[in-house]
C-alpha cells in the first residue's frame, strides 16, 4: 500500500510540471501582454502612464525576458507561494482570490450536500423500482435537469425569486450587507440568496449522479450474491442495504476527485449570471482581460486540485475496496 | 400404471438432426451482419426510435432552412421591435378561415418606455403557403423567393416574436440550428478520428508508446473542462473571421473530448491484438495500419461510435455556454448560444420572455441525443440480448 501511494505521488510531479507548462503557453498565446494593452488604454484616455511603475512590474515579473525564463520565473515563484501579481486588480493574486474563497467554498459545500441528499434516495428508488412510473418520471426530470443550460435556469430562478420572495437580484446578500461586519442579519441574507445557486448548480449534478447510481446499482442487483441473499430469506431492504448499495457507492468516492476543483472554480457560468462574489467570474474576467498571472495561477490551481483529488479518491477507493488494493495499483 | 397415456408414434420420417436445425428466423438471425443486428435491437428500443426520428427531422430541417423560415436570418422589421409571439388561429368569429394570425395594434408607452403590442381581432391576416417573400440564396446555389409559409400581403407572421432589431425569432432559431447542430457532429468527428488514431497506436504498439499516450491523456484529463474551454476560446484572435472562429471552437471542443474514446480504443486493441487472426495477419506480412484498420477496428467500431454519440450533447451545451458568455461564436454566425446571448439580462425574462425560446430546441436535441445514444450503445453491445 505504501509503495502504491509513493508511486502515485511520484507520478504527480512530472504531470504537474507538464500541466504548468501547457497553462503558461495558453496564457501567453494572445499577442501582447496586459501591460501593453493597459498602457494603450490609458494613453487613449489622455492619462499619463507611470513609467516607473510599469518598468518595475515588467522587471519584477520578468515580462522583458525570453519565454522560457518567464516560465521558470513563474514556476519558481509558485513553489515559494508567490502566485504573481494581478495587473487588473493591482494586488497579489493570492489576495484577490483569497477574498472570494470563503463564499466559493460555502457554495460548493452546500451544493455538494444538496446533490448527495437528493441524488442518493432517488437513485436507490429508481434502481429498486426499475421501469415503474416513479422510475420513468424521476429519470425524465433528471434528464431535463441535465439538458437545460444552467445559465438560463439561473435567469428564470432569479426572476421568480425576485417576484415571489422579493429577493434582491444578483449577488449573495442584500446590497447593504456587502461591506458590513458579519452579523445574524447578514447571515440570514446570505442564506436567503444561497439556495438559488445551490439548486441551479445542484440540478445538473444531481441528474448525472442519479443516472450513475441507478446504473451501478442495477448492475449489482443482477449479481448472484444478491440471489443468494434473497434465497437466505433476508428482507429486501436489508439485501439492498447490506451488499449492492455498498458496492454502488464506490463512485460517490470516485467523485471526490472532481469535487475539489469545483470548490475553487465554483460553477463559472451560473456564478457569472448570478453575479456571485465567487471565484468563477474572476476567472472569466482574468481570461478576457489577459490578466495573465491571475488566469494562469487559477488554471494551475484547478489542475493541481484535480490531480490531488484523483489521488485522494484513488487512495480512498483502495482503502475501501480490497479488490483494488490487492491488485497493487494496476486498476487504473 | 396409467393406461390413459396412449402410445403414440409420429408418422413423420425420422430426422436425427431436427434439434440442431435452425428455423428460418434463427437462420436469418445467425447470418445477419453486425449492422443489421444492431438495427433490429435498436428497433425494439422505442424511446431511442422516437428520438432518432426527432433527430432526423431536425437535421433534415437544416437542409431546407431557407424554405422553412418565413423570414431571412437578418431581415429587420423595424416597425416591429420586441413584438410578442403571434398565436396561430383557425376560426374567426366561429367561422373557419384556415390558419391566420391577428395583426398588431401598436403604441409606444412613453411613461414606461415600452413597446406595447395588442392583437387586433378585427385584422385577420391569412397565412400564405408556398408563397414569395424575402429573397435568399439557397445554399449559395441559386436565388429563390419561395417559402413554405409567409405573412399575408402587408401583414406579419412572428410565431415566436421578434428581437431588439425586429428580427423574427422563429427564423433565427431555424437558421441557428445549422450551426448548433453541425458543431456537435464536426466536433465529434474530429474527436473520433483523434481518438481512434491515437488510441489505436497506443493499443497496438503497447510498451513505451502506450505509456506516453497514457500519461498525455491523464494530463489532458486533469484540466477542468470549462475553464480550459474558456481559456482556449479567449485565446482565439479577435481579428479572425467568424467562420474561422467556428472551426476554432469546434477543434477546442474536440481537443478535450478524444481522451475517453482513445482509452476505450486502446483497451479493446490491447485485448484483440493477442487474437490468433491478428497473429495470422502479421505472419502474412500485413502492415500495422492494415491490421488495425482492416482487422481490428471493424470489430468494435460500432460500439465506439455509439459511445461517441453520447458526447455530442456535451459539445452542443459547451458551445451554447461559451457563446452565451461571449467567448464562443460571434455574430453574424448565428447559433442557439448566440441567440441566447441576447437573453442575458434579467429584463428579458421579465419583459420579453420569448427571447429565451431558443433554449427549447437545445433541450430537445440534448434529450434526443441522450436517449438515442443510450439505445444505440445498448444495441451495439454484443453481450446484451
Amino acid at each position: 500500500m505504501l509503495a502504491y501511494i509513493l508511486r502515485r505521488i511520484a507520478y504527480m510531479v512530472p504531470t504537474l510540471l507538464v500541466i504548468s507548462f501547457i497553462v503558461f503557453v495558453i496564457i501567453q498565446l494572445p499577442p501582447g501582454d496586459y501591460l501593453e494593452s493597459h498602457i494603450a488604454e490609458l494613453q487613449s484616455q489622455g492619462e499619463t502612464v507611470d513609467e516607473g511603475k510599469i518598468a518595475f512590474l515588467r522587471k519584477q515579473y520578468g515580462l522583458d525576458k525570453p519565454f522560457y525564463l518567464q516560465y521558470l520565473h513563474w514556476v519558481w515563484g509558485m513553489l515559494h507561494g508567490d502566485f504573481g501579481y494581478s495587473f487588473e486588480h493591482g494586488l497579489p493574486v493570492s489576495e484577490v482570490v483569497g477574498d472570494r474563497m470563503a463564499l466559493t467554498v460555502l457554495i460548493a459545500f452546500a451544493t455538494t450536500l444538496f446533490t448527495w441528499l437528493l441524488a442518493f434516495p432517488i437513485g436507490v428508488y429508481s434502481a429498486t423500482h426499475q421501469y415503474s412510473w416513479g422510475d420513468y418520471g424521476l429519470s425524465l426530470l433528471g434528464f431535463i435537469g441535465l439538458a437545460t443550460p444552467n445559465f438560463l435556469l439561473a435567469l428564470v430562478m432569479l426572476h421568480l425569486a425576485n417576484v415571489y420572495f422579493g429577493t434582491s437580484i444578483g449577488g449573495l446578500m442584500d446590497p447593504q450587507y456587502i461591506n458590513a461586519e458579519w452579523s445574524v442579519d447578514k447571515l440570514l441574507s446570505v442564506l436567503e440568496h444561497l439556495w438559488i445557486p445551490v439548486v441551479i448548480i445542484g440540478t445538473a449534478g444531481t441528474a448525472g449522479m442519479i443516472r450513475r447510481l441507478r446504473a451501478n446499482l442495477l448492475d449489482e442487483l443482477q449479481k448472484q450474491y444478491v440471489v443468494t441473499a434473497r434465497a437466505k430469506g433476508l428482507a429486501e431492504r436489508k439485501v439492498v442495504r447490506k451488499y449492492p448499495l455498498r458496492m454502488a457507492l464506490n463512485f460517490f468516492i470516485a467523485d471526490i476527485g472532481s469535487l475539489l476543483p469545483t470548490l475553487i472554480s465554483g460553477a463559472e457560468i451560473t456564478a457569472v449570471v448570478l453575479s456571485l462574489p465567487t471565484t468563477g467570474p474572476l476567472l472569466l474576467e482574468s481570461l478576457q482581460s489577459q490578466d495573465m498571472f491571475l488566469a494562469g495561477s487559477f488554471l494551475m490551481f484547478l489542475a493541481a486540485l484535480t490531480v490531488a483529488g484523483v489521488l485522494v479518491s484513488d487512495l480512498l477507493l483502495a482503502v475501501l475496496d480490497p479488490r483494488i488494493r490487492l491488485q497493487g495499483g494496476t486498476g487504473k | 400404471m396409467n393406461s390413459a397415456a396412449a402410445h403414440f408414434v409420429s408418422k413423420k420420417p425420422f430426422q436425427p438432426q431436427a434439434i440442431e436445425e435452425l428455423s428460418p428466423e434463427q437462420e436469418r438471425y445467425h447470418l445477419a451482419s453486425q449492422w443489421r443486428l444492431m438495427w433490429w435491437k435498436l428497433k425494439r428500443h422505442r424511446l431511442a426510435m422516437v428520438s432518432g426520428v426527432v433527430l432526423l427531422l431536425m437535421y433534415g430541417s437544416i437542409a431546407v432552412t431557407e424554405v422553412l423560415a418565413p423570414y431571412n436570418l437578418h431581415t429587420r422589421n423595424t416597425d416591429y421591435i420586441y413584438a410578442p409571439p403571434q398565436s396561430l388561429h383557425l376560426f374567426h368569429e366561429g367561422r373557419f378561415v384556415g390558419p391566420f394570425v391577428y395583426g398588431f395594434d401598436y403604441h409606444l408607452d412613453l411613461r414606461r418606455l415600452r413597446h406595447v403590442y395588442t392583437p387586433d381581432t378585427g385584422d385577420v391576416q391569412r397565412l400564405r403557403f408556398f408563397c414569395r417573400s424575402d429573397p435568399y440564396h439557397f445554399w449559395g446555389l441559386f436565388e429563390s423567393r419561395v417559402h413554405l409559409f409567409c405573412a399575408a400581403r402587408g401583414g406579419t407572421v412572428f410565431l415566436l416574436g421578434t428581437d431588439r432589431l425586429g428580427r423574427d425569432v422563429l427564423s433565427r432559431i431555424l437558421y441557428g440550428a445549422r450551426i448548433s447542430l453541425t458543431i456537435g457532429l464536426v466536433g465529434i468527428s474530429v474527436s473520433l478520428i483523434l481518438g481512434v488514431i491515437i488510441g489505436g497506436i497506443a493499443g497496438y504498439y503497447g510498451g513505451v508508446v502506450d505509456h506516453l499516450v497514457q500519461r498525455a491523456i491523464e494530463i489532458i484529463r486533469s484540466f477542468p473542462e470549462l475553464p480550459l474551454w474558456m481559456a482556449l476560446s479567449a485565446v482565439l484572435p479577435v481579428n479572425w473571421s467568424p467562420l474561422l472562429i467556428f472551426f476554432g471552437i469546434t477543434v477546442i471542443l474536440a481537443l478535450l473530448d478524444w481522451t475517453g474514446l482513445a482509452r476505450s480504443v486502446r483497451s479493446k486493441l490491447l485485448a484483440l491484438r493477442e487474437e490468433d487472426y491478428c497473429a495470422a495477419a502479421q505472419l502474412m506480412g500485413a502492415r500495422p495500419r492494415r491490421i488495425i484498420g482492416r482487422h481490428l477496428l471493424p470489430g468494435f467500431l460500432s460500439h465506439i461510435i455509439a459511445s461517441a454519440s453520447l458526447s455530442i450533447p456535451g459539445m452542443i451545451l459547451g458551445e451554447t455556454a461559451l457563446s452565451f458568455l461571449g467567448l464562443g461564436l460571434r455574430p453574424p454566425i448565428t447559433s442557439w448560444g448566440v441567440l441566447l446571448n441576447e437573453a442575458q439580462e434579467i429584463e428579458v425574462v421579465k419583459l420579453y420572455p420569448w427571447l429565451m425560446l431558443p433554449v427549447v430546441p437545445v433541450i430537445l436535441i440534448i434529450l434526443a441525443f441522450n436517449f438515442f445514444g443510450d439505445g444505440l450503445r445498448d444495441a451495439a453491445d454484443p453481450y446484451k440480448q
